[in-house]
């Protein structure tokens, strides 16, 4: 399956190699790095490309280059998700995943990537599995280890391995026994110069951070589950209850874990939290153009938008800007012609304004497209949905845990069009 | 920090003296002056005696290997640590010595040995990293060693072990395909695995191995569909895959009545109404495909291929985006057209992740939507396409709008297309134009409008797009070129500025072709294009010659000058393919004495009709490739593909998958079957939805697979659980055995006699075990106790115990020991007999009915005998032995959870209705309650409490049950009063600490009880019951329940009734009285030809007629 690893930086640099099967040069890159130079933006270099003896599939994240080399047929969809369970893992053992952190901790990422692949087949992803197998990084540990000749490496097999829970790792104590949820909620959205909603859903996604002791069995209820359309879950949450009783019961691995992402039902109508007015228009003759921006809420179900932000990607002809906001602060990066105007906590008695003026390359006819804004912000305590967990109960353990929810509704690609 | 720091001291190269913070570091004092000298440092550190050194060096090593640099030179200093006592050496030296023994093979052989004694060490970990590092290395002359370390790994206690042997069938194959017969029978054996760890990775071994050979999956075709949902994610990729190929060469095409033309028609309605409300319309859309089913009479789906597909799909619910893909081209390739629309959501789902992600899932739903364009419309609007997406994804996301365009929805996705031309990634733009053409050519109404708007774009400012927009036109104009001379005028105008090429060339080739329609402007042009021949690009330059030779041949008067100068320019021109071309044309036109006799058909050559192209998708036929593949992608076969083989004509033998008796009861395990019993004894629930008579094995497990909650985590045991299981079972049954081997015996005695052959074989089966197992025991005992999860509901109680108390669970240890522990022949016999007895006993389910300690008031003896008949019954219909004469009218009891043995703490309640008459109130309805203390502890003083009910209705309360000792069961009988209700009857279920809200809903068919009449009176009373009281139903028999025999089995399940003697056979009659009002309830079903049947039931009360019509159509129907 996947024969070899190669990480790449932004830069085209290859600063680690891995292989699982015979070593394969890494000029194979080379066919990577033409398809890069024509791709212009990272973002644009096609997943998967073919070369005469292999096949190249590759992923970007975090502007890092994840890319395998495989020689034979194989799902595309398998070795790319496979890749990016590689980056969270990396994501989860040293909370970045970046060049430096990687460079930095080669051995572990080394001794990992043999963990996660045997012969290009996936061996171990469980981070629970793997975390058991091979200790994370801490400063302590990594002093001790040095005056004691100690490792982080394992040498019994994880529990996990073999039990019918293989998310979890056994023998897990706690001191405080807390389970928090995070019901996050995304509003994707495509409005058009009118403000006329094009599209829009809500994407919700359950982040669980569970440290609790031993094997503890817990259900999770909804007030309202009927308002998820399309659900999908870690492998621990039991299907057949939530086909059946519309509850997550599940035993949960020990710390960070997505529960579960769903998409709410697209007859409800999804609330737009703020509206904007905007007028952005380029002279013809001038070689100068006029913006004026402003934001106001809609509908907020009584809570503060915070954290507004609003990002336009302004066409390549725009030299600079001379805008005034009557709140938070604007930039505009020359480089990649990006205005984002910070706006912070939004008042609804005095609507955030940004107005002015635009310099124009001369010479150049006018754009001909208007560019959109993406808007991004946050509400706090809010799922916009209306979902609402009623609540967590917990089986199999004697103690009482302390149980958490929150609530966050954010922009997700929120989108409008002028 | 060590490593980062040994990383750095890399980077600095060769001419980099030691870092400042290494100064103090004894092993690194400032000597890395050079390549050399440093790899001479290593070599030191890796001589020295102290495992930091060796470890630091070690770490060292492995950061040149990942930064690419060889680090070959060190190989022997190296290889000498492979015995090293620390793990992480060892580790580090490992993945050194499989990153260089392939170039050093020689020097690897050293190591060998190490790896030898390794595959026998107690760790099952290091056993398994000894064989992974033995086959990865690489080396030919090892091949003989590697094959025997396979073979013994494959047989391994461990399934960790086994699993890695799976994982290094592929590497010695590759390494010396020579071994391909012997992998095969490893491979046959370790697909015979039960662990779901092992099942995975065998299946990618046999990918890899033997693709062709799909015979070797017949016997484990149904376990692995049965596993599938608790093998892990990349395992799952790789089984569905391989079963989408298995089922094609298998099974019949599921659409092969239908036309392709019927796209669109009834089939996709199924779709959309199961699709709107999927969750509650499961049991809808499974009728409606049943009688869709029966309608296309000649196609019955096989229960196998069934079982796949209802297998896979929770996986559609997967967080891993590969396991969605690959069921979801599972359902593409395998599923009745009706069915497939299930993945439509999860596939938009998928849509939300890494733009990669993305990539791939659009490529495939770009080939769907062209065979099954119905299933994505409703999901129109999560293609649309926004600013921020990745060119690509947005070009992928426009070919499905293209490919999603209909009649219905092409204003919306024109209007979308207006705002997508107007952005600024300009190939994304003329993807677009693309694409409007393409809608323009598909859907004859919008033609005009979208041929009027590119008309608009050729005076758009940006050449591309205008470029664009005149190939595009070119191809649309070619359809109906009559109507639109005055665009082409428009475009002739346009040579004037376009510069792009090919839209010159497209234009010059338009007024060339119609020429005739624009007489007067088409020699201008040509004048004008005369004058620029020179600098034009190749492609204008044929076109223009292309534009004389037609002109010539039309209007000859006017342009043979024009033609003469253009054919004369091109004559010395510097491109060969233009004077040759010009060469040509002159012969062909120009009459000269010469000229052939091809002359005179000049004019049929250049100005023939031409067909109008046909813009197709690229994706058209790509749907010959397995969707989610590599190959697929590109388009092209990749190495290693499989090709996906067509349907075929006639089904091959499909008792190939069957698997033998003994076969399924060792790997089924049977703690599943228990505990299932217990719930729902008699599959009453899987039966509707499969009912394979012949595959028993696979009902029971897909059947402990759908039972709520706990049951996805039972299975998931895998066998090596099992085997401590078999262990604690027999020990518990040894205990109770003791107790009531009396009351048993004579029981015993007469099953025996029934079930003779089955037990013969199970006891060579157990024999076997039985030498095996001393010596399993005593390594497992440890791991086992711990690993165990608390998950089973047989095991829980045992690894509980372990956890609070040490004392007892040592103890049980050591009972366990000392059981095993003489393993003298004769003993071992006596064990032999005793294990038959108990296997029995566990298949029997005799300890669910005994009497139990506490006090009971239950008219048990009626009961248990019944139960035990049906029992039996169960059992021998699985073993095919015996098949029951008559059935009995309340043979079938379904048990339904009150509360479950997580909520309840350890306790766990059933209740089923019994069908016996409550003695103290003939009025109520008897409702049998049955006990279960899972937990550690003896729960006391079992009672109700609080009982909540609607008005009119009555309980009468079950006596308290004072001690329930833990791991003891009991059974209790009460009474309720529904008054001919549905009403549930909510209470409080008190224990001596906890309370616990309960509730009791009876089903309507329970409502009532037997009543006798005669045929006469039945119709007298139907008489009187007609209009308002009479509920008339047509339905058509599933096909397995035809006969009248289970046409009355199903009714009197369904309902507590009798059966009313009848004079004709294609008539069952049945009569009840309610139990609460005695009012009359009548059933008649009355079969016709072809599975046709009407049912018609008489009541007064007419609620309870509706839904007891509902109630039993289902029975019948699935």
């Amino acid at each position: 399956m996947i024969n070899s690893l190669f990480l790449i930086n932004h830069s085209g640099d290859i600063f680690l190699e891995k292989h699982w099967k015979s070593v394969i040069s890494r000029s194979v890159c080379d066919y990577f790095f033409e398809a890069k130079e024509k791709a212009i933006e990272p973002e644009n270099v096609p997943p998967v490309l073919q070369t005469p003896h292999h096949y190249l599939i590759s992923i970007y994240r975090d502007k890092i280059f994840f890319l395998s080399a495989i020689q034979t047929e194989v799902p595309p969809l398998f070795v790319i998700e496979f890749l990016h369970r590689v980056g969270d893992t990396f994501l989860d053992y040293f909370g970045e995943c970046s060049e430096t952190v990687i460079k930095d901790n080669v051995v572990i990422v080394y001794e990992l990537l043999e963990e996660m692949l045997d012969n290009g087949f996936p061996l171990a992803t469980e981070s629970n599995v793997l975390k058991e197998m091979i200790k994370p990084p801490n400063i302590l540990r990594s002093v001790v280890n040095t005056l004691t000749g100690g490792s982080h490496v394992g040498d019994t097999l994880p529990t996990g391995q073999l039990s019918n829970v293989p998310w979890r790792r056994a023998g897990v104590k706690y001191t405080n026994n807390e389970a928090y949820f995070d019901v996050i909620e995304e509003i994707d959205a495509i409005l058009d110069k009118s403000g006329t909603t094009v599209f829009a859903e809500i994407q919700g996604v359950i982040e669980a951070c569970v440290r609790l002791t031993g094997m503890p069995d817990l259900t999770l209820s909804f007030m309202n589950p009927r308002l998820l359309d399309d659900v999908s879950f870690h492998p621990c949450v039991r299907f057949k209850r939530w086909e059946s009783e519309r509850v997550l019961s599940f035993i949960p691995p020990d710390g960070n874990f997505t529960l579960m992402t769903y998409q709410v039902s697209s007859q409800n109508l999804v609330a737009i939290p703020v509206y904007v007015k905007q007028n952005i228009s380029f002279l013809e003759a001038g070689s100068c153009g006029r913006l004026d921006i402003t934001i106001g809420p809609k509908q907020t179900m009584g809570k503060t938008v915070e954290g507004l932000m609003v990002t336009v990607h302004m066409p390549k002809a725009v030299l600079s800007v001379n805008l005034t906001a009557t709140q938070g602060t604007h930039t505009y990066d020359l480089a990649t012609k990006t205005l984002v105007w910070d706006i912070g906590k939004l008042n609804p008695q005095k609507l955030p304004n940004l107005r002015g003026s635009l310099s124009m390359q001369t010479g150049v006819p006018k754009p001909e497209e208007n560019p959109s804004l993406n808007i991004d912000l946050k509400i706090q305590q809010l799922a916009i949905s209306g979902l609402k967990v009623s609540r967590l109960d917990m089986y199999g353990e004697k103690y009482k845990p302390f149980k958490g929810v929150k609530y966050l509704t954010k922009a997700g690609k929120f989108q409008v069009r002028t | 920090m060590s490593t980062s720091s040994a990383f750095n001291d890399e980077k600095g190269g060769s001419s980099s003296v030691g870092e400042p913070e290494y100064g103090h570091d004894p092993a690194s004092g400032g000597i890395f002056s050079s390549d050399y000298k440093r790899h001479d440092d290593l070599k030191e550190m890796l001589d020295s005696n102290k495992d930091s050194l060796k470890l630091e060096a070690m770490k060292r090593i492995v950061a040149m290997i990942a930064r690419g640099k060889n680090a070959s030179d060190l190989f022997p200093a190296v290889v000498k640590n492979v015995a090293c006592k620390n793990i992480e050496v060892k580790k580090l030296v490992y993945v050194y010595l499989v990153r260089y023994a392939e170039e050093q093979q020689d020097l690897a052989l050293l190591s060998i040995s190490t790896f030898q004694r390794g595959l026998k060490d107690p760790n099952q970990l290091i056993r398994a990293s000894a064989l992974r590092v033995l086959s990865s290395i690489r080396v030919t002359i090892i091949v003989p060693i590697m094959m025997l370390a396979i073979k013994e790994a494959a047989s391994d206690m461990s399934p960790y072990v086994r699993k890695t042997a799976a994982h290094a069938i592929p590497k010695l194959y590759s390494l010396d395909p020579e071994q391909k017969d012997q992998l095969i029978e490893v491979i046959e054996k370790l697909l015979a695995d039960k662990t779901t760890l092992v099942a995975g990775s065998v299946v990618m071994a046999f990918e890899e191995v033997c693709p062709e050979r799909i015979d070797l999956i017949h016997k484990n075709y149904r376990k692995l569909c049965n596993l599938l949902i608790d093998v892990e994610e990349w395992g799952q990729v790789v089984i569905i895959n391989m079963l989408t190929r298995y089922a094609r060469t298998q099974f019949l095409n599921p659409n092969i009545n239908e036309s392709l033309l019927e796209e669109g028609g009834g089939g996709e309605k199924t779709f959309y109404a199961s699709d709107e409300d999927e969750d509650e319309d499961e049991e809808k859309e499974k009728k409606a495909e049943a009688v869709t089913m029966a309608k296309r009479k000649p196609y019955v789906m096989d229960p196998d291929h069934r079982l796949l597909l209802r297998n896979t799909k929770p996986l559609l619910q997967s967080r891993n985006a590969a396991v969605v893909m690959a069921v979801a081209q599972l359902y593409f390739h395998l599923a009745p057209k009706a069915e497939i629309g299930v993945i439509a959501k999860a596939l938009v789902r998928l849509l939300r992740s890494h733009s990669e992600v993305q990539y791939v899932v659009l490529q495939n739903v770009a080939t769907m939507t062209i065979k099954r364009r119905g299933m994505f419309e409703p999901y129109l609007k999560s293609f649309y396409i926004r600013s921020t997406d990745p060119t690509q994804i947005k070009i992928l996301k426009l070919e499905v709008l293209t490919n999603l365009a209909n009649e219905t929805n092409i204003s919306t996705i024109l209007r979308e297309f207006q705002t997508y031309i107007k952005s600024m990634d300009k190939d994304f733009v003329a993807a677009t134009i693309q694409a409007i053409g393409r809608c323009a050519t598909n859907i004859g109404e919008v033609r005009d409008t979208c041929l009027n708007g590119l008309v608009q774009l050729l005076s758009n400012r940006d050449e591309l797009v205008v470029a664009e927009s005149v190939v595009v036109i070119k191809k649309l104009l070619q359809m109906q070129p009559e109507k639109h001379s005055d665009i082409i005028k428009h475009m002739a105008k346009l040579t004037d500025n376009i510069q792009v090429p090919m839209a010159r060339a497209s234009i010059l080739w338009l007024i060339g072709e119609y020429c005739e329609h624009v007489p007067k402007i088409a020699p201008d042009v040509l004048r004008k294009m005369a004058k620029s021949f020179t600098n034009e690009e190749d492609i204008v330059k044929l076109q223009i010659i292309n534009l004389a030779a037609k002109l010539y041949l039309t209007n000859s008067k006017q342009t043979k000058l024009l033609t003469q100068y253009v054919l004369n320019l091109a004559k010395y021109d510097q491109n060969y393919d233009i004077r040759d071309r010009a060469r040509f044309i002159r012969q062909l036109i120009v009459p000269t004495e010469k000229s052939g006799a091809l002359s005179k058909y000049a004019k049929k050559l250049f100005l023939a009709l031409k067909p109008a192209p046909v813009l197709e998708s690229p994706f058209k036929d790509r749907d010959h490739f397995q969707l989610g593949s590599l190959s697929h992608l590109l388009n092209a076969k990749a190495g290693g593909y499989q090709e996906l083989p067509d349907w075929p004509e006639a089904a091959p033998d499909p008792s190939v998958r069957n698997v033998e008796v003994p076969e399924w009861t060792k790997c089924s395990s049977r703690e599943k079957r228990k505990e299932k019993k217990v719930e729902k004894p008699f599959y009453s629930d899987s039966e509707g939805e499969s009912g394979p008579t012949e595959s028993a094995d696979s009902e029971s497990d897909s059947g402990s697979g759908s039972e709520s909650g706990s049951g996805s985590e039972d299975s998931r045991s895998g066998s090596e659980s099992d085997e401590s299981k078999e262990a604690s079972e027999s020990e518990e049954e040894e205990e109770e055995e003791e107790e009531d081997l009396k009351k048993k015996k004579k029981k015993k005695n007469e099953e025996k006699q029934l079930k003779k052959p089955v037990q013969e074989s199970e006891s060579e089966q157990s024999s076997e075990e039985e030498v095996r197992k001393p010596e399993r025991k005593s390594k497992q005992n440890k791991s086992e106790s711990e690993s165990e999860s608390d998950e089973d509901e047989e095991s829980e109680s045992e690894s509980s115990e372990s956890e609070s108390e040490d004392s007892e669970d040592s103890e049980a240890e050591l009972k366990k020991k000392k059981k095993v522990a003489p393993p003298k022949p004769a003993f071992k016999a006596a064990k032999k007999e005793n294990k038959k007895e108990k296997k029995e006993m566990s298949l029997l389910d005799l300890d669910d009915f005994e009497p139990a300690p506490s006090p009971q008031v239950t008219p048990v003896n009626t009961f248990l005998s019944n139960s035990l008949v049906t029992d039996l019954e169960g059992l021998s219909l699985s073993d095919a032995a015996l098949m029951p004469a008559t059935i009995a009218p309340s043979s079938a009891l379904k048990s339904y959870e009150l509360l479950h043995r997580i909520t309840g703490e350890g306790l766990s309640v059933e209740y089923c209705f019994s069908r016996q008459p409550f003695s103290p109130d003939a009025n109520m309805v008897a409702v049998q309650m049955h006990f279960t203390n899972n937990s550690t502890s003896d729960t006391k003083s079992l009672h109700m409490e609080d009982v909540k009910l609607q008005s009119g209705m009555r309980v009468k309360e079950f006596p308290e049950i004072e001690l329930l000792p833990a791991g003891e069961t009991a059974t209790a009988v009460m009474g309720i009063d529904f008054c001919d209700s549905t009403q549930a009857a909510n209470f409080q279920l008190c224990t001596h600490t906890r309370k616990f809200f309960v509730s009791i809903q009876p089903p309507v068919g329970e409502l009532m009880r037997p009543f006798f009449m005669t045929e006469n009176e039945f119709k007298k009373e139907q008489g009187q019951l007609m209009g308002m009281n009479e509920i008339t139903e047509k339905l058509t028999l599933d096909v397995k329940c035809r006969n009248e025999h289970t046409i009355v089995q199903k009714v009197t399940t369904a309902a507590n009734l009798s059966r009313v003697p009848c004079g004709s056979d294609k008539e069952c009659r049945f009569a009840g009285r309610t139990v609460t009002s005695s009012s009359l309830v009548l059933v008649t079903v009355a079969t016709k030809d072809e599975g046709a049947a009407q049912l018609t039931v008489n009541c007064e009360k007419m609620v309870i007629g509706t839904m007891l019509v509902k109630d039993i159509l289902l029975a019948l129907t699935q």
